[in-house]
């Protein structure tokens, strides 16, 4: 019976061109305006590590006490640590993979003497980053746990930078210069960028991955400042060794936690270690302490705005709004027709016979809707090309799956508004209509 | 085949009942041509949606074909009516945007009969009534004498062993009504069972009996089969 119902929707949306164009219209403005706001919330709220998001995990310590802080969070701890807690850290290793890591920026000068020299952004980091972060690699692969004790000069660069300084080849084994400095190239990454830049959210959300990456030891062994954000709670005059033994909050501090039982444990030994600090004199006030995973991060680190979240509620309110404008078009359609649904009715056809042939009808309106939806969501996110970032315009394109949410909600929508007006029809009292006329 | 004894509709409003058929009984034969007549507002069209399972009852009970209707849900309401009863009305009620074949094929659809199926049976109703030459025809395009055989194969589509047919005359002029009804009394010849709503005297004369109804009972019964077949009458219509 579907291929016969599918036909009678098709000659009855044909019969009255208008009043379907406008539910289509109405639908389609509906799913246009909410899909365009969900596509780009989609792409800002995307798990950039989906398989090992439960796993990563950010430990928070609260290191400057109650009366001080910079986060505007429900708990108000900084999402850095100091430099003596990163030490201490690094030093106890409770879990099997961590990594410290800050942003600086170099001037690089080319070998090729034709190159003028650049600025290039950098992270100093350790050698987990790359297994912890499924970094690829195009040439060769990271450093060691050895390099990163003995301070050895090495850094991994990234695709677009090995482009740029050697066209692309196998450039593993060749010197760079980072501040006048030489450095030995020991691998190339493939193309990784992940959206939003999870690893650290102090500066831009959605920035680029950095150019050269260079073990963290070496960074702090000459004195690399940070490109990030560096928050303290006093002022710090004592130059760079100040740094090091403050309280200022400047480096991102990751842990790779296989299991929840894991991660309850690294949160008991973080509780006991800010409660050690506490009894040392160093913390003046009770131990506070978190741990979030990489999903919890995202959420507590704002990477989608309030403004994006509420864009999307609104956008939703007005496809409810076309719905209600639908329900009440179909409502108009259906009880036009109910003298045809009163004959059918007198031939055989039960309720659920009517419901079924109106639920598809509706369906057909659904799917066109959904249609232009699709087209109306496309033009949408070409006219936010002025509002949003470059690194979120790239995000935000309407891939497959998009497409299938679209037609999904609108053929959903287009149901559920045409529910209670199929219901209606399926209760016509064949015996009024067919007296009627 | 069809029996009502004691049946009651009642239309309730807040303040006021009114009863459109009261202790209402009628027994129709296999093979019968009922008429039932009565004024206007006598509950003759009440009678036969009931009969026709598109209303339900408030008392008494009725059997079709030897079915007790009384609490049977939608579904299996629909289906007797469906299997049972084909129905004839006073405006045609063919669907404007279905061609003649694919109004006749309706009742088949809900039936589940196989497309060979429908197609042989739309073929054979049409040539019953004459419309094999406009099958590809819309309502629209049919004078009313046209429309209403078409509403006739249609009715007789699915074999129904009940033909409910409501004034069937009631919106053609006098040629086209003689044409109808001879169509009728045809069927009735070939055995079917009919139950004919009128208000017209000399309508009901040519059935075999008349069950006059007054304000929802029945009032007079008319026994004597009284078929009368030929034109002299049918000018009178």
């Amino acid at each position: 019976m579907f291929n016969y119902y599918f036909g009678l929707a098709l000659r009855s949306l044909r019969r009255n061109p208008v009043l379907t164009l406008l539910m289509v219209v109405t639908i389609g403005v509906g799913i246009g305006a909410s899909m365009t706001t969900l596509t780009v919330f989609r792409a800002m709220d995307a798990d950039p590590m989906p398989h090992k998001s439960q796993q990563l995990y950010v430990p928070q310590i609260d290191n400057w006490g109650p009366s001080e802080h910079t986060m505007e969070s429900v708990d108000k701890l900084e999402d850095q640590l100091s430099y003596i807690d990163v030490v201490a850290l690094m030093r106890a290793h409770v879990a099997p993979h961590q990594v410290a890591a800050y942003a600086t920026l170099f001037a690089l000068t080319p070998a090729n003497r034709e190159m003028k020299p650049f600025k290039a952004e950098g992270r100093a980091t350790f050698t987990d980053f790359f297994s912890m972060f499924e970094v690829p690699f195009q040439y060769g692969g990271p450093w060691g746990a050895a390099e990163d004790e003995s301070h050895t000069p090495v850094v991994v660069i990234n695709q677009e930078l090995n482009k740029k300084l050697f066209g692309g080849a196998n450039s593993v084994g060749r010197n760079i210069n980072l501040d006048d400095h030489d450095y030995r190239i020991i691998g190339v990454m493939a193309a990784w960028n992940p959206m939003p830049r999870f690893y650290d959210l102090t500066n831009e959300n959605f920035a680029k991955t950095a150019q050269v990456f260079l073990p963290f030891n070496v960074a702090i062994e000459r004195q690399m400042d940070s490109w990030g954000n560096t928050n303290c709670t006093h002022r710090n005059d004592g130059g760079w060794q100040g740094l090091l033994e403050s309280n200022c909050v400047w480096i991102q501090f990751w842990v790779e936690l296989p299991t929840s039982m894991a991660a309850h444990r690294y949160r008991v030994w973080l509780n006991n270690y800010a409660a050690e600090q506490q009894h040392s004199g160093r913390f003046h006030w009770p131990a506070r302490t978190r741990l979030r995973n990489l999903r919890e991060w995202l959420t507590y680190e704002h990477v989608v705005s309030d403004e994006t979240r509420i864009l999307v509620l609104v956008s939703f309110s007005f496809l409810l709004v076309c719905i209600l404008n639908a329900m009440g078009l179909m409502l108009a359609k259906f009880m036009g027709r109910a003298a045809d649904i009163g004959v059918r009715r007198a031939l055989g056809a039960s309720r659920s016979a009517i419901l079924a042939q109106c639920l598809i009808e509706a369906g057909v309106v659904g799917i066109a809707g959904g249609l232009l939806g699709v087209l109306l969501t496309v033009l949408g996110l070409w006219a936010l090309r002025g509002v949003l970032s470059e690194q979120i315009l790239e995000l935000t394109h309407l891939d497959p799956a998009g497409v299938g949410i679209a037609l999904l909600l609108a053929t959903v929508a287009t149901i559920i508004a045409g529910l209670y007006p199929t219901w209606r029809a399926a209760h016509v009292q064949p015996a009024w209509q067919l007296k009627a006329q | 085949m069809l029996k009502m004894t004691h049946l009651s509709k009642v239309y309730r409003t807040e303040v006021v009942e009114t009863y459109a058929l009261r202790d209402f009984s009628i027994h129709v034969r296999e093979g019968e041509f009922v008429a039932v007549t009565g004024p206007s507002g006598s509950g003759k069209t009440t009678f036969l949606t009931i009969a026709g399972l598109l209303e339900e009852f408030t008392g008494g009970a009725y059997q079709l074909d030897g079915v007790d209707v009384q609490g049977m849900n939608d579904d299996a309401r629909s289906r007797l009516r469906n299997e049972k009863i084909g129905f004839i009305f006073q405006a045609f009620n063919l669907i404007p945007d279905l061609s003649v074949a694919e109004n006749v094929e309706v009742p088949l659809r809900y039936r589940g009969f196989s497309a060979a199926e429908r197609r042989r049976r739309i073929q054979q109703s049409l040539e019953r009534v004459g419309l094999t030459a406009r099958q590809r025809h819309y309502p629209a395009e049919l004078s009313g004498g046209q429309q209403q055989r078409a509403a006739i194969a249609r009715a007789l589509a699915g074999t129904p062993r009940l033909l409910l047919a409501d004034e069937p005359t009631g919106n053609l002029d006098t040629q086209m009504a003689r044409g109808v009804l001879e169509l009728l009394e045809e069927l009735h010849r070939d055995g079917a069972t009919i139950v004919m709503v009128t208000h017209d005297p000399e309508l009901a004369i040519r059935a075999q009996r008349e069950v006059h109804i007054v304000d929802g009972q029945v009032v007079d019964v008319a026994t004597e089969p009284r078929l009368v077949s030929g034109m002299a009458r049918v000018q009178n219509v």
